[in-house]
């Protein structure tokens, strides 16, 4: 009976050729895996590397000096550095109330289902419009149309000097405006998330005890989103941070340093696309400086953000 | 109605009484002008105007992408090359070499990604036990999606354009491919790692529990009941890929020509995205008029690749 | 308007969208007394009771038809606002759920929402004594309501609503999620609060039913043809709970509290 057995099933014994392509693809999705990581840290060894020059040569003067001359080789970030700052941070002034307010709307039975549901996707819609064709509108219609606006903001708030100028076409504040439009998404629909992942059980006790729809929202369901939201947020920075192009059209490219944001601008991201092309010697190292930066600023932002949000999902489970 | 206002105190009977005093009115009735209904009625409003607000640029750029590139689609745009700027003010040419560079570009960058990424997440979802390995990757994962997309076009500019390293090309349509395949492995490994962890254990356990191998269970029990959410994951990073523009800028550049051979993605090559940059800041309207042609295309093909995303993952829920 | 009578249900009909859940319920509550509804599960109990508090309008597509009297005023009217109602009628949840804030925070929380003015350190602890939690609380008041046990935050949630003062106050099975001894004190926290406040209690458990109640509804459910499918429940009986659990009118009541079904 045995060796009848056996010839029936005459893989009992696994042939070596099966133990093989079973350890080798184990290896294989290995390998693989540790591509990210490889990838990952290649970017920061190059992207170093290739700055030790600026580095060396400007230090960390390179951070504070607005000057940014390819006649004399005189490299500083500051101009840009203050770009990328403004910019990112006034585009997320603006976006985080239209955000979470808008999160928080879809989340409420304030409108009919049917067009919660519609707003949501039309607001995931805006998320896929490619940022080069967000510039080339704001560069035809967005800007023209603003520019009055911004003149009056000059007129009567002119002596602040962040609107210390007058507005002549392509600045700062347009790019503000236009990463606005790009950021909202990445918040509304984490906030959105957010807002939906805390328990409704929570709801029920704060209007359990007579709160009114606005007052448990402020005082219990947004706290307790909080942490989510915070993450969001800071993936949004993260990526008004790196946004490039609609930056990069709307912004001027201009290395004289103003306060004022109606006047034309860098960001370091503007910078790179701007002049990565032409340069040469020690301006692509200086580049590549600003690149390196760029870079820690956004690893170090999303890293903090990836924290909060895990935070916030252990926290509900 | 007047409410009239009383103070709310009850004597003192068996065990407990009621000792505060809070201000009650005895009706019910909503009062319309009371602080508390106003300052609602008025958030409400607020929250449903920033709702409003959020979406008129959406309808607004769809709304121009359409007035003024649409009426420009005609068989030519989709075949010719683009005129080089100033050349004839009155004809920019087409933007056919552009469409073809686009998809060459993405689907390249698509499947150096697919190994990279499928692979990589099935170590994540399959074989990895939570060990420093898969915490690692799964954190790289994350950073690497945040890495600002200009970025990875700097890389590749510094390890594959100025080394020569592919076939001595300097900017080529393969260096965008390899710039954009960073920025979608995340997204393909990340749906790949969630896709197979949704499948039932049951099915791997039967699988493994007739003397099937690690491989032939992956191969043939759990990535096929994954497939659909993997698909999902690359149509998703194709339609990134298709938007993308930074990273191509000093990678794969530009070009005024069709590709002819299997040859030319070692040369520059044109995409939609770079040809918009580049002629949406020239001086004249002809070529202005083709950038915005060029997003009526772009715009389309990007939202039908999420609209094909979304029909599998919906395919993916309803089975 | 009777003194007697707290609330007053007249031919109450709730469904979810299109599907009725309970249908024809007349009910009298009286002032001061504890309440009970019993009834096997889905015959819509804890329907009816958030009915009363205007809960269910946290749920989109529930509708409700008959009236509410709370006091002689219905409160599904047309100009009632029923954030006042629910300030008047407490909830207790069936799951205790404490907003995620320190202790005292729980309880001063809902006592600023209602414009209280007195001091609120004293509130705080009255309510956490009145709600038999005190002891257990008094030396960690700026810890996180989580940091309770699970009878603990449901005492804590008691706490909570009776600081506001309602007049009436609802609990939907308070006790199901606790274990026996968490279950003794909230009794025990319930006869301390009869007389002060009208209490309307769903419970599972008979039992706690003949120990806390003056007043006992039994709710059943039928199943609906075959096209409408599902259950609607109804009200089958209304009594003093010990007529209801010693000699009920009807032979459904009988059946249920000697075990036949449920």
């Amino acid at each position: 009976m045995k060796t009848k057995e056996e010839k029936i099933f005459s893989l009992k014994q696994r042939p070596n050729s099966e133990k093989w392509i079973d350890l080798s693809f184990r290896n294989f999705t290995i390998t693989m895996a540790s591509m990210v990581g490889v990838i990952l840290i290649s970017i920061l060894v190059v992207v170093f590397i290739e700055s030790k020059d600026a580095i060396k040569e400007f230090g960390l003067d390179f951070l504070v000096t607005a000057d940014w001359d390819p006649i004399n080789n005189k490299y500083g970030a500051f101009t840009a550095i203050y770009g990328t700052t403004i910019t990112s941070l006034a585009s997320l002034a603006l976006s985080i109330p239209l955000g979470v307010g808008t999160a928080v709307l879809l989340t409420e039975d304030i409108l009919p289902k049917q067009l919660n549901e519609l707003i949501g996707i039309m607001i995931e819609l805006l998320a896929a419009i490619p940022s080069v064709v967000l510039g080339l509108w704001a560069v035809f219609v967005m800007e023209p149309f603003l520019r009055p606006f911004l003149n009056l903001l000059h007129q009567y708030f002119g002596w602040i000097p962040l609107f210390g100028s007058e507005a002549s076409g392509p600045g700062i504040a347009p790019a503000i405006l236009i990463l606005t439009v790009m950021l909202l998404p990445i918040i509304t629909s984490i906030s959105r998330d957010s807002i939906e992942q805390v328990p409704s059980k929570l709801r029920e006790a704060a209007y359990g005890i007579g709160a009114s729809r606005w007052c448990s929202i402020f005082n219990i369901i947004l706290p307790a989103a909080i942490s989510g939201i915070t993450g969001g947020i800071l993936l949004a920075l993260g990526r008004a941070m790196g946004e490039t192009m609609a930056v990069t059209m709307i912004i001027g490219n201009s290395n004289n340093f103003s306060f004022s944001i109606l006047s034309p601008g860098y960001t370091i991201s503007s910078l790179l696309a701007n002049q990565f092309g032409e340069a040469d010697g020690i301006q692509v190292s200086s580049l590549m400086y600003a690149a390196f930066i760029l870079m820690v600023m956004t690893l170090i932002i999303n890293i903090i953000a990836q924290w909060l949000v895990k935070k916030l999902s252990l926290k509900y489970q | 109605m007047v409410s009239q206002k009383v103070k709310f105190k009850i004597p003192m009977k068996n065990h407990i009484q009621k000792n505060k005093s809070y201000t009650v009115s005895t009706n019910l009735v909503y009062e319309h002008n009371n602080t508390r209904n106003t300052v609602n009625r008025l958030i409400t409003a607020l929250a449903a105007l920033f709702a409003f607000i959020s979406l008129v640029p959406l309808i607004l750029v769809i709304g121009y992408v359409i007035i003024k590139g649409a009426s420009q689609i005609n068989l030519d745009l989709f075949i010719l090359e683009p005129e080089p700027p100033g050349y004839d003010l009155d004809f920019a040419g087409g933007i056919g070499n552009a469409i073809v560079g686009t998809l060459v570009i993405t689907l390249m960058a698509t499947f150096i990604s697919i190994p990279v990424g499928v692979g990589g997440g099935i170590y994540l979802a399959e074989y990895s036990k939570g060990g420093i390995l898969s915490k690692f990757v799964r954190f790289g994962v994350n950073v690497l999606a945040g890495i600002p997309s200009i970025i990875a076009g700097v890389f590749i500019y510094a390890v594959v354009v100025v080394s020569k390293i592919i076939f001595g090309s300097t900017f080529s349509g393969i260096a965008g491919a390899l710039a954009l395949s960073i920025l979608i492995l995340p997204i393909v490994i990340k749906t790949t790692d969630e896709g197979l962890k949704l499948v039932p254990d049951d099915l791997r356990k039967g699988a493994l529990g007739v003397g099937a191998s690690m491989f032939t269970t992956i191969i043939n029990v759990t990535l096929p009941s994954a497939f659909k959410n993997i698909a999902t994951g690359i149509v998703l990073g194709l339609a990134r890929a298709a938007g993308e523009t930074a990273p191509l800028i000093f990678t794969a550049l530009f070009s005024y020509y069709h590709i002819s051979s299997m040859q030319d993605i070692l040369s520059e090559m044109s995409s939609l995205s770079v040809l918009i940059y580049n002629f949406a800041l020239e001086p004249y309207e002809a070529q202005n008029q083709l950038a915005w042609a060029a997003s009526f295309v772009l715009v389309l093909l990007v939202l039908m690749l999420n609209i094909f995303a979304r029909i599998i993952a919906k395919a993916t829920s309803d089975s | 308007m009777s003194n007697k009578e707290k609330i007053s249900l007249q031919n109450v009909s709730i469904s979810y969208a299109d599907k009725i859940a309970v249908k024809n319920v007349y009910l009298q509550i009286p002032n001061g007394k504890i309440t009970s509804f019993i009834g096997p599960s889905g015959c819509g109990k804890s329907t009816i009771l958030r009915s009363i508090n205007r809960m269910n309008d946290l749920i989109s597509n529930c509708t409700l038809k008959g009236r509410v009297l709370y006091e002689g005023q219905d409160i599904y009217g047309k100009n009632i606002d029923p954030i006042e109602v629910r300030r008047r009628i407490g909830m207790v949840f069936q799951q205790p759920n404490p907003f995620p804030k320190s202790i005292y925070e729980n309880i001063a929380f809902g006592a600023r929402v209602n414009g209280y003015q007195g001091d609120m350190d004293e509130l705080v602890e009255t309510s956490l004594k009145k709600a038999a939690v005190w002891d257990e609380c008094k030396d960690k008041l700026n810890k996180s309501g989580y940091s309770l046990s699970g009878g603990q935050q449901q005492r804590l949630c008691i706490a909570r609503t009776i600081a506001i003062e309602p007049d009436v106050i609802l609990m939907d099975e308070p006790c199901s999620a606790l274990d026996p001894i968490s279950t003794l004190k909230i009794e025990e926290t319930l006869h301390q609060l009869k007389n002060t406040y009208t209490i309307i209690i769903v419970t599972h458990n008979m039992q706690q039913a003949v120990r806390v109640s003056d007043m006992t509804a039994f709710f059943n459910a039928e199943s609906l043809s075959i096209e409408e499918g599902g259950k609607v429940g109804y009200l089958v009986e209304y009594n003093d709970t010990s007529k209801i659990f010693n000699s009920p009118n009807q032979q459904e009541t009988k059946e249920y509290i000697s075990g036949k079904f449920g």
